[in-house]
């Protein structure tokens, strides 16, 4: 097993913690109307996204979904440039024009949300391709779902990358329903990554909601990569514990997966196996929350105090100016 | 009789190559058909008994779309599974059908539309239009993601599962490629698919199915295979939902030849063309629009309305300017129109295209005529837009009508921003509309 020492697990569970309370106070301000549109929540598979993007460089890249908010936070995105985004303000990643489903940060190996299922995946073996045609050692791992699994996007994707040995990590957030309906409305199968046999390349369905899990089988899915051996398939089954958007009332959930006691939490599940190697004290582990508390209240914040997009803004950006 | 060429009027029934009592498959040939073009043999697109021969074999001079047969349906009554009705393939064949809405020229509902029980809205005219046409033709059948079990998306699906099953209301993964694809196939040979998109942003994931399937077969396959689909869903402008989610396809498929393209405003019009497109034996892009949905109109509870594809319809009668729009800008050129009224004295008309291919050039010329001034309202890019198309026409067949030139009121060239005081900007408004038909008045 991979070890974890302290410092690490410090920086785990602080980006666990991140994500989690960035995503219960966008859940908290959507409901009080201060947020619009659609906002896509990962609560409950906080462990897919921590622990994915902390087995990549900071060179290395990642692509996105519309459930993204988790992976940008985990692969070092601001969060107060994210927050001021979801608010539409000038000061957000897309200084207000592109909202929950469209955050980049280039600088942070984000190479972009996608809010079309699947097109993470076509776009990251485009990056790969990049890397390997430059000679570069980068990776790039593709978050998507089971849901996307099913589009011909990902085949085509998966096909390619097989074929040229692309340096990449196709990520698969297993969370039980895509879109509105449950796995079996969409996937014939009970693995996807029973899959990657027919591209050629290694596949494997590990537990998403064990930090540990998800940080060591990227790890090495990321030396296979690196060291020029093509793709892997990594299916982490977790468990989406909100709806498909917020406001979705769920009528297609049994209602045990409705009740919060039934959750498999993914962060105390992290924290029960750090006081149990004992890596960071108790103490510790309280004193992170609090640090991150704070840090997402100063987002809101710094959110609420932004300007709204200055009218000049919308017709920027529309066509690169230098060539 | 079916019509084998969209021009074919009457043809010779050879022969028929089954008999009364016959246990028919679809699929299986029952007929030679010859038209002055060519000898061509049917196929049953249904399973039935064929229960009696109204037309015997050698006769000729037969009508396109008269009763050859009775088919009997094992579940259904005989009169009402005619085998002619099972191979549109003229375009021409469903104007028979259509019966003119009643309340047409009934413009004083648009205006003000109260939320009272005689109301319904545009969610609940489209179910319906869906509904009775498939209590009518077995054919027709739904599919899309969460149109089933959940109950459609934007819940237009609402009660279809539980009366027609998963067999005719079909969930699908999400697979805009595939499943339109499959839609086209299923057309193909005879069924009468929707297919319904969660909204058009997604539908690019099928537009070659959608232009190179759809929209050429018939052409390309000398006129025998049609393919009688509709694509629907919401299009255009949501809320707050940025640029992948908020986008306004109309004049992308309005420039594709075979598709037809309809988009209306009001409940009665979406669930009268809805059944019209259902009918129509060529792939329709029918375009709603997610902030319509829940918008109620008065409709009369007349089930054989039928509004055919290609009219416009004047919604507000006037003299000085035509405002022309489609789909929701119709309810900004409404509330610029009132406006202009009460402040300014001019009296606008406003035209609702409902159809955008194939557009009805006359209604629009006419109007011109009598008001010599256009401003054409259009709530997507200007580039190549539809309201262009409307300029273009103008400036071919009604120059010399035109007192001044024609104003676009578009959505700006620019993805669609997230913000809510970029989107509106963004968008086209009333005060737009109303500058420009100040503008094109001189005032």
């Amino acid at each position: 097993m991979t070890k974890i020492d302290s410092t690490l697990a410090k920086t785990l569970l602080e980006k666990l913690w991140e994500v989690r309370l960035f995503e219960e106070n966008t859940s908290r301000l959507y409901k009080e109307g201060v947020l619009p549109g659609f906002v896509h929540l990962s609560l409950g598979q906080e462990a897919c996204a921590v622990g994915a993007c902390q087995a990549l460089q900071e060179s290395d890249f990642i692509t996105s979904t519309h459930r993204g908010h988790g992976h940008c936070i985990a692969k070092g995105a601001d969060l107060n440039r994210m927050m001021s985004e979801l608010y539409g303000k000038e000061t957000g990643y897309s200084k207000g024009r592109g909202g929950s489903m469209h955050i980049a940060d280039v600088n942070a190996g984000i190479l972009g949300a996608n809010g079309i299922v699947g097109q993470s995946t076509t776009l990251a073996i485009g990056a790969a391709l990049s890397f390997q045609t430059k000679k570069l050692d980068n990776v790039v791992l593709a978050f998507f779902g089971e849901g996307a699994s099913g589009s011909g996007a990902v085949h085509e994707a998966m096909n390619i990358a097989g074929i040229w040995k692309l340096p990449v990590i196709f990520f698969c957030e297993s969370n039980k329903y895509a879109e509105l309906s449950p796995f079996d409305v969409h996937v014939p199968i009970k693995n996807i990554s029973d899959r990657s046999k027919g591209y050629g390349f290694k596949g494997i369905t590990i537990d998403g909601n064990n930090l540990v899990d998800v940080y060591s089988n990227v790890l090495e899915a990321v030396k296979l990569a690196r060291n020029g051996n093509g793709p892997t398939l990594i299916e982490a089954k977790t468990n989406r514990w909100h709806g498909h958007y917020e406001g979705d009332p769920q009528k297609y959930k049994p209602s045990s997966e409705l009740d919060e006691k039934n959750w498999d939490d993914p962060i105390i599940k992290f924290q029960d196996f750090i006081k149990k190697e004992k890596i960071i004290s108790e103490t510790e582990i309280d004193k992170i929350k609090e640090i991150v508390d704070k840090k997402i209240i100063e987002a809101i914040k710094f959110a609420e105090q932004s300007k709204n997009p200055s009218a000049e803004i919308l017709l920027e950006d529309v066509y690169a100016s230098d060539f | 009789m079916p019509a084998l060429s969209p021009t074919m009027e009457e043809g010779t029934l050879s022969k028929w190559l089954v008999s009364e009592g016959d246990n028919i498959k679809a699929g299986d040939i029952i007929a030679e058909i010859e038209t002055d073009k060519a000898t061509m043999e049917i196929e049953a697109v249904d399973e039935g008994i064929l229960s009696k021969i109204l037309v015997p074999g050698g006769s000729q001079n037969v009508s396109v779309n008269s009763v050859i047969a009775h088919l009997t349906n094992n579940i259904e009554d005989s009169n009402n599974q005619t085998q002619e009705k099972k191979n549109n393939i003229s375009p021409e064949d469903n104007n028979v059908t259509y019966k003119p809405s009643q309340n047409e020229n009934d413009f004083a509902n648009y205006s003000e539309p109260q939320k009272t029980e005689n109301f319904i809205s545009v969610r609940e005219a489209l179910r319906d239009a869906i509904a009775e046409e498939m209590r009518k033709d077995d054919r027709v059948f739904l599919m899309g993601e969460e149109v089933a079990e959940y109950q459609g998306a934007y819940k237009v699906s609402q009660g279809l599962l539980d009366e027609f099953g998963s067999k005719r209301v079909i969930d699908t993964p999400i697979t805009e490629h595939g499943f339109a694809g499959i839609g086209v196939g299923a057309a193909f040979r005879g069924l009468k698919p929707i297919v319904e998109f969660m909204t058009f942003n997604f539908a690019m994931q099928a537009i070659d199915h959608i232009v190179n399937s759809a929209a050429k077969t018939l052409y390309m396959s000398g006129g025998s295979v049609s393919v009688p689909i509709v694509f629907r869903g919401p299009n255009g402008a949501a809320s707050r939902v940025a640029a992948q989610h908020s986008q306004n396809y109309a004049s992308w498929y309005s420039q594709i030849p075979g598709l037809k393209v309809v988009a209306p405003y009001s409940a009665s019009d979406a669930k009268g063309l809805l059944k019209s497109s259902i009918l129509d034996p060529n792939p329709i892009v029918f375009l709603e629009n997610e902030l319509l949905y829940g918008e109620k109109f008065s409709i009369q509870e007349d089930k054989e309305t039928y509004i055919p594809i290609g009219k416009a319809k004047k919604i507000v009668e006037g003299n000085d300017v035509t405002i022309i729009a489609y789909s929701i800008s119709v309810k900004f050129a409404i509330e610029a129109a009132d406006y202009l009224l009460q402040n300014h004295g001019v009296n606008c008309e406003v035209i609702d295209l409902r159809t955008l291919s194939p557009l009805d050039e006359e209604t629009v010329l006419d109007s011109l005529k009598k008001t010599n001034r256009v401003v054409v309202v259009e709530e997507g890019w200007s580039i190549c837009g539809i309201a262009s198309e409307i300029s273009a026409l103008i400036m071919e067949r009604g120059f010399d009508d035109l007192d001044a030139p024609v104003i676009r009121v578009t959505g700006k060239n620019v993805p669609m921003p997230y913000a809510a005081n970029l989107e509106k900007l963004a968008l086209p408004c009333v005060d737009e509309i109303v500058k420009a038909v100040k503008a094109v008045s001189y005032i």
